[in-house]
């Protein structure tokens, strides 16, 4: 069931800015959504208007089935994270944990036994009493988190959250969250730009650009099945690789020739034959001594569990291939590479989108 | 690799009651790139500061290409550092930030050469076409490019990179990460390069330096250190999700968990000692083939991989299983530990055991 929907809303900010040029997404009872784009593609805005920060220029925000545009921050009872942990300096953790719950006038008690079960659940008792100035980044931050957790408000709203914090902390608080959310089991609305978070968390990844969504799906919906050339290079890391080229019928069967390179590869598709950007994931190109793509090592990137090997291969694009983590690469090494074509992905040159 | 360019002797620094640099002994060889790796506050821009000779160390001695530079100042170096932040001048066009370090006094360089010097860096940079435009108006990418360029363009001996990637998107440190090391290659000019990003760590380096509390916790080549991690401390630095690390005692023919589970059978050769920490990595633990149940608690779909945590012997594990696997939470599975993929440290230690590399 629906929660929150948003309804053509946009921004256009006083010095002309057009920071989101009308977005239609629903979020439904206790969906775990994560808006994920570069800088600057509009996703911040929204959550801003979403929590009652800024007024959208168009458009209506709907909070269960009533109309919130309007309302203040307070009268929508959002529960709030940002990537820069706003704590009470005067506060010590316990106090500040607690605030929100003495603000909406909880009985001491169950206020004491409520902060316990948040701060047993992210391992900061030990911290109950000390300050904020006390803490490490990660610990002003675990804090905070607690302090937005500590009640269930209608909608959580997370402003990269885990932006400041070391990899490992990211993780493990990554997992806080999720959990935390499904045991609660309030709609939340999260904002990244790093995909790999997006794909962790999410029930829907929502994908922005320039103010408006190119694709709203499941975290393998958007990986497998990108609806445009953005999204296929933005999910996933690296992302996509892409070959510009053209397809054309050869004695009824389809091949590939890519630009700038004598290769023709077969394709198994149903795409009709044309000037088109072939896309694949590292994942599926393989070395082949029998294949149709040769190239040069220009970089195996060692990454613990795998490795991803860019090879020159004189196409438009470099391509990048996942190689097991015990298979190194030495640059400029030559290599013979196949695509799995069950896998092959096909975007209209000029548009980007999926054919 | 030809030779050592930098060596650092036992150098040691204190800022009032707190010890930054401990004991810090290294070399970077002429042609590398050499990652230190460690958490906030491991000393790892003190440590370049003091290369840079924007700190004197309070004991021990740095030496560039065999002569000793302790005493010398940061432009006697000849070493060239970026920082996180960009540090450009906003006012400036990207040509005039990029021409700075060649007018510097004593440099004497001609107009025609300094031009000269500007487009071969802006195109090794691809930033030609922002030459003109004031630097307040790029992005962040743009920005780091630019004062990646101001480094570069005068050819320094040494490059000194402190965090450069972390204030940009992760698509675009992605993608910097990448020209980065393929830039440094073919100007063969050696780098350090600190980061608390085990991704950059161990795609970049030639070799790691792992620092923690001012201390080298562990120096070698990527797969070393990734596989044959010192001490839990360093193995815990590394890997996305962490290596997986479970406090087990011995009993008869098996390591069990603090639950008395069997988590792994006991090799012959390791015998010393009743209660071991075991290390093992999400992707050297199958989801089938173990003898004792676990239950899956959460599935996170990372793309090409899910990462899966789960309850198996009395405490919480990742295991990473290929995309294709159908999982839930709520699945109940049968983990098994790859003997081939486990790490032993004792309680408190060095690695005791050690699976290949």
């Amino acid at each position: 069931m629906t929660f929150l929907d948003m309804q053509g809303i946009g921004k256009t900010f006083p010095d002309g800015t057009e920071a989101v040029r009308g977005i239609d997404l629903s979020v439904g009872e206790g969906e775990f959504i994560v808006l994920l784009g570069p800088s600057g593609c509009g996703k911040t805005t929204t959550l801003r208007m979403v929590a009652g920060l800024e007024l959208p220029s168009i458009g209506r925000i709907m909070m269960g089935g009533a109309d919130v545009t309007r309302l203040r921050p307070s009268q929508r009872d959002v529960g709030f994270v940002f990537q820069f942990y706003a704590l009470y300096p005067h506060l010590n953790v316990r106090a500040n944990i607690a605030f929100p719950l003495e603000s909406i006038g909880v009985p001491r008690r169950e206020r004491n036994s409520r902060v316990a079960e948040v701060a047993r659940a992210m391992g900061i008792e030990p911290l109950l009493k000390r300050y904020p100035r006390q803490l490490s980044g990660g610990d002003q931050q675990r804090v905070s988190l607690a302090r937005a957790v500590v009640r269930r408000p209608r909608i959580y709203l997370m402003d990269e959250p885990l932006g400041t914090l070391d990899a490992d902390q990211r993780l493990e608080l990554r997992e806080f969250i999720r959990r935390r959310q499904q045991e609660m089991k309030v709609a939340t609305i999260y904002v990244t730009h790093d995909q790999e978070e997006a794909m962790g968390l999410a029930d829907r990844v929502v994908v922005m650009r320039n103010g408006l969504i190119r694709q709203a799906g499941s975290p393998a919906e958007v990986y497998n099945d990108p609806l445009d050339l953005f999204v296929a290079g933005f999910v996933g890391s690296p992302g996509m690789n892409f070959i510009h080229g053209t397809l054309r019928r050869h004695d009824n069967a389809l091949v590939f020739e890519p630009e700038g390179a004598d290769a023709s590869i077969p394709i198994h598709s149903e795409t009709p034959p044309g000037d088109v950007t072939l896309g694949i994931r590292p994942e599926y190109v393989f070395s082949d001594p029998d294949g149709p793509i040769e190239g040069s090592v220009v970089l195996d990137e060692y990454q613990g569990g795998f490795r991803s090997v860019h090879v020159d291969t004189g196409f438009s694009h470099n391509l990048v291939m996942r190689a097991p983590a015990d298979d190194r690469h030495a640059t400029g090494q030559r290599l013979r590479l196949n695509l799995n074509h069950r896998h092959t992905r096909f975007f209209n040159r000029q548009t980007g989108r999926k054919l | 690799m030809a030779g050592t360019l930098l060596k650092l002797e036992n150098v040691g620094k204190r800022f009032g009651a707190v010890a930054a640099l401990r004991d810090v002994s290294l070399e970077v060889m002429a042609d590398e790139l050499l990652v230190v790796l460690g958490p906030t506050g491991a000393g790892k821009t003190t440590l370049l500061r003091t290369i840079a000779g924007l700190e004197a160390p309070d004991n021990g001695r740095v030496l560039m290409a065999g002569a000793d530079v302790t005493d010398r100042s940061p432009a006697d170096r000849d070493v060239a550092l970026v920082f996180q932040d960009f540090s450009l001048y906003p006012n400036w066009t990207v040509r005039r930030n990029l021409e700075f370090p060649l007018k510097a006094p004593g440099r004497n360089m001609t107009a025609g050469q300094i031009a000269e010097r500007v487009e071969w860096a802006a195109e090794l940079l691809k930033i030609t076409p922002l030459l003109d435009r004031r630097s307040q108006r790029l992005s962040g990418g743009e920005m780091q490019r630019v004062a990646i360029g101001r480094a570069i363009v005068r050819r320094p001996r040494l490059f000194l990179m402190d965090e450069p990637l972390t204030n940009l998107d992760a698509k675009l440190r992605e993608v910097l990460r990448v020209e980065l090391v393929c830039l440094r290659r073919e100007l063969q000019t050696p780098m350090v390069y600190v980061t608390h990003d085990q991704v950059e760590a161990l795609s970049m380096g030639d070799r790691i330096i792992v620092l923690s509390e001012g201390a080298i916790l562990q120096t070698g080549r990527p797969e070393d250190i990734y596989r044959r991690p010192s001490a839990p401390v360093v193995a815990r630095q590394l890997g996305q999700p962490g290596i997986n690390l479970i406090n087990v005692s011995r009993s008869g023919r098996f390591w069990v968990s603090e639950i008395g589970v069997p988590v792994a059978p006991l090799r012959s050769d390791e015998a010393e000692s009743e209660h071991m920490i075991l290390g093992v990595r999400p992707e050297d633990i199958a989801a089938t083939g173990g003898t004792h149940t676990g239950t899956v608690r959460m599935v996170e779909n990372t793309g090409p991989a899910k990462i899966l945590l789960v309850e198996w012997a009395g405490c919480e594990i990742h295991i990473i299983v290929p995309a294709t696997d159908q999982v839930s939470p709520g699945d109940v599975i049968h983990p098994r530990i790859d003997p081939d993929g486990m790490l032993l440290w004792p309680k408190d230690g060095p690695l005791l055991d050690s699976p290949k590399a």
